[in-house]
């Protein structure tokens, strides 16, 4: 099991190598002169000058990359010109609203997702079955920007039902201090539940919007590898054995077809990492992804560089904690790997 | 010998085909008969009676058929009939000028002169919509026709020789799969700069590793194939070999390939556009146009974000609908 791991961490390596050139190379064709870009749109010759040293932008390739590995390995991505600070220290200030954004809309969609799937998968050819195909052709077509902007003319300006679409918390409310920089769970360590509340509700409408667009491809690979499952011999043989059909569906089926999902997590949270760019927009959430934005529309480039790159990074630890736990749930992967 | 090129004039003409949808499903059975080269003389018996019909007929029974098979995607080739005529005729069709503004116009609900209302500026958003159908579309169209030859070359050249150029496109496309998709397309728009081409190569270049993987496999299944061999006994170079024999055979799967991920790639640069990358104002594009609408939508003025984002929505869905339909009669075996 542990060289399973370790065999498993060596192929990390090569995808965070991958990753680091690109996001170096990303900096390095841009069209014109990188210091500029760097130094912003209001420096002067003299500023760019400055910044061309300080970047190490008058060495060569190979001794720049270098220098771009040794100030990663010190955790510095460089200074945002908007906010004066450290990049580094911007986005780790931000992470936690988009991880707690990320997280409860993916639990929210696998919560969903998998009954429907399964149980479009047992009642082959029903109402809930045709639900389930409707939803998922409907859901990937779905722009997610759109569906939030829908949730928040529907819920906030028609019904009244949900909080102002603004930020992680209304105004009214001060946050709480952190602890994990998730205010659902520093609200609740603080034993103040109506701070809870007040984030809850502001958190419900971006996270339902990611669980729309995250509910299809769960549910159309439940209903997969349900179907594949339920037709093989091993179910069979349980049905004929006389057990009953909830036991068959529950304990035979529907934990073998949960493995290829766990497999299908990992494009998941590809598409859930993106939408959640344009979902903190639409929703003015602090996160890291309207961060990005910002600074992209100012054409300010280290916090976009640090973005990409700790998305990058974020999604490979990802995969490599999805192939962790596919080991732990399936036992043969152990034994045939 | 002379049954040999014959063969080969065969596979070529199966190329020339290639732009008739209603070779699809024909186009499979040269390769899947390809071992049985006795049957080949039957196969080519047949050819004769379809050539007989005028490629118009067969276009027409083809989208018969289609219809025939599965009412959903006639629903949707109706669906892309009408956005491709929004695309081609946009600017005749739309009742104003899209770019026209009127101040004492602006904010109007829906009614029976603007049908979709009018935005901030008293522009008329049923002709921004449609007139933005021809950028949208062009978008994802050149953005897949480049990957298409990016990814379907690389793939197949990985897939026929093996070895170190296999090995470089599949580390290339691993490492393009590292990042979050659209994340990475915001960096490469960032760093080549804020156009809409550069929108057009990021959306080609993170659908990179699905073309270049697709193809990969479809060549490598052919690499050994009788035809190719036969071909390499005639004297065919390798580099011919694939433009001549393996490229028609992959290129089927890999036009279903596209119109699977069209829907994808109008999404992407629909996001792209909302967070104010590539396409700027004032010119008219679906996602631009839901983003200028965002901040009146909980002010209560739907209409300006809706229209634009339900035709991004219907399209999206069209193509997606499409795909599928497409995939169900070239590959039957992956229907789901």
């Amino acid at each position: 099991m542990l060289t399973q791991i370790g065999r498993r961490l060596a192929t990390v390596i090569p995808s965070v190598i991958g990753v680091i050139i690109v996001t170096f190379l990303l900096t390095r064709v841009l069209p014109g002169d990188t210091a500029a870009y760097f130094a912003g749109p209001a420096a002067s010759a003299q500023a760019i000058e400055e910044v061309r040293k300080q970047l190490g932008l008058d060495k060569s390739l190979p001794e720049q990359f270098g220098r771009y590995v040794t100030d990663l390995a010190h955790g510095d991505l460089g200074k945002s010109l908007t906010t004066g600070q450290s990049v580094t220290a911007d986005i780790a200030a931000r992470l936690p609203a988009s991880a707690e954004l990320t997280l409860i809309g993916l639990v929210i969609a696998t919560s969903i997702a998998v009954p429907l799937g399964a149980l479009a998968a047992v009642r082959q050819g029903s109402l809930v079955d045709h639900a389930c195909r409707i939803i998922t052709t409907a859901g990937v077509s779905l722009p997610v920007f759109f569906t939030g902007l829908l949730l928040a003319y529907v819920f906030y300006y028609q019904l009244g039902w949900a909080a102002e679409p603004l930020g992680r918390l209304s105004f009214l409310y001060s946050p709480p201090p952190t602890v994990t920089g998730f205010y659902l769970i520093d609200s609740l360590a603080a034993r103040d539940f109506e701070l809870f509340q007040a984030a809850a509700a502001q958190l419900v409408l971006p996270a339902a919007t990611l669980a729309i667009f995250s509910l299809a491809p769960i549910a159309r690979m439940t209903r997969a590898s349900m179907l594949s499952v339920l037709a093989s011999d091993f179910v069979r043989t349980a049905r004929a054995s006389g057990l009953s059909s909830g036991t068959v569906i529950v304990t035979y089926a529907f934990r073998n077809a949960m493995l290829p999902v766990v497999t299908t997590l990992g494009m998941v949270f590809s598409f859930l990492l993106g939408a959640n760019v344009l979902v903190e927009k639409v929703f003015a959430w602090p996160g890291i992804g309207s961060y990005a934005v910002e600074a992209l529309i100012t054409s300010d480039f280290a916090p976009v560089q640090g973005f990409v790159l700790t998305m990058a990074v974020l999604y490979v630890l990802l995969n490599l904690a999805i192939d962790l736990l596919y080991g732990l749930i399936d036992p043969r992967i152990r034994v045939e790997g | 010998m002379s049954v040999l090129s014959d063969d080969r004039g065969q596979m070529s003409d199966d190329g020339r085909q290639m732009s008739d949808v209603g070779s699809l499903v024909a186009n499979d059975s040269p390769a899947a008969g390809s071992s049985f080269s006795d049957l080949r003389p039957l196969t080519s018996d047949f050819r004769p009676l379809t050539s007989d019909i005028r490629p118009q007929t067969s276009v027409l029974h083809h989208a018969v058929y289609v219809i025939g098979e599965n009412p959903v995607t006639g629903f949707a080739f109706a669906l892309f009939l009408l956005i491709a005529v929004c695309a081609i005729f946009g600017p005749l069709v739309a009742p104003y000028d899209p770019l026209a503004s009127d101040t004492a116009a602006a904010y109007q609900s829906p009614s029976a002169a603007h049908w979709f209302g009018t935005d901030q500026l008293g522009r008329d958003i049923m002709s921004r919509v449609i007139t933005a159908t021809r950028l949208d579309l062009a978008i994802a169209v050149f953005s897949v026709a480049l990957v298409l030859l990016l990814g379907g070359v690389s793939g197949v050249m990985a897939g026929f020789f093996g070895g170190w150029t296999d090995r470089i496109v599949g580390r290339l496309a691993d490492t393009i799969m590292a990042f979050p998709l659209f994340v990475l397309a915001m960096g490469i728009v960032a760093a080549l700069g804020n156009t809409v081409t550069n929108i057009v190569i990021a959306t080609a270049i993170i659908n990179f590793p699905l073309y270049a993987r697709v193809a990969r496999a479809e060549a490598n299944v052919r690499r050994h194939a009788g035809f190719v061999q036969a071909a390499r006994l005639t004297g065919n170079s390798e580099m011919r070999i694939v433009l001549t024999q393996i490229l028609p055979n992959v290129m089927p799967i890999m036009v279903v390939q596209m119109s699977l991920t069209m829907g994808y790639a109008i999404l992407n640069a629909a996001g792209l556009s909302f967070i104010g990358l590539g396409v700027r104002p004032p010119t008219a594009e679906w996602g631009i146009m839901v983003a200028e609408g965002a901040a009146e939508m909980v002010s209560g003025k739907w209409w300006i974000a809706f229209f634009p984002g339900a035709a991004l929505m219907i399209s999206v869905f069209c193509f997606n609908l499409l795909g599928d339909g497409l995939r169900d009669i070239v590959d039957p075996q992956r229907r789901t």
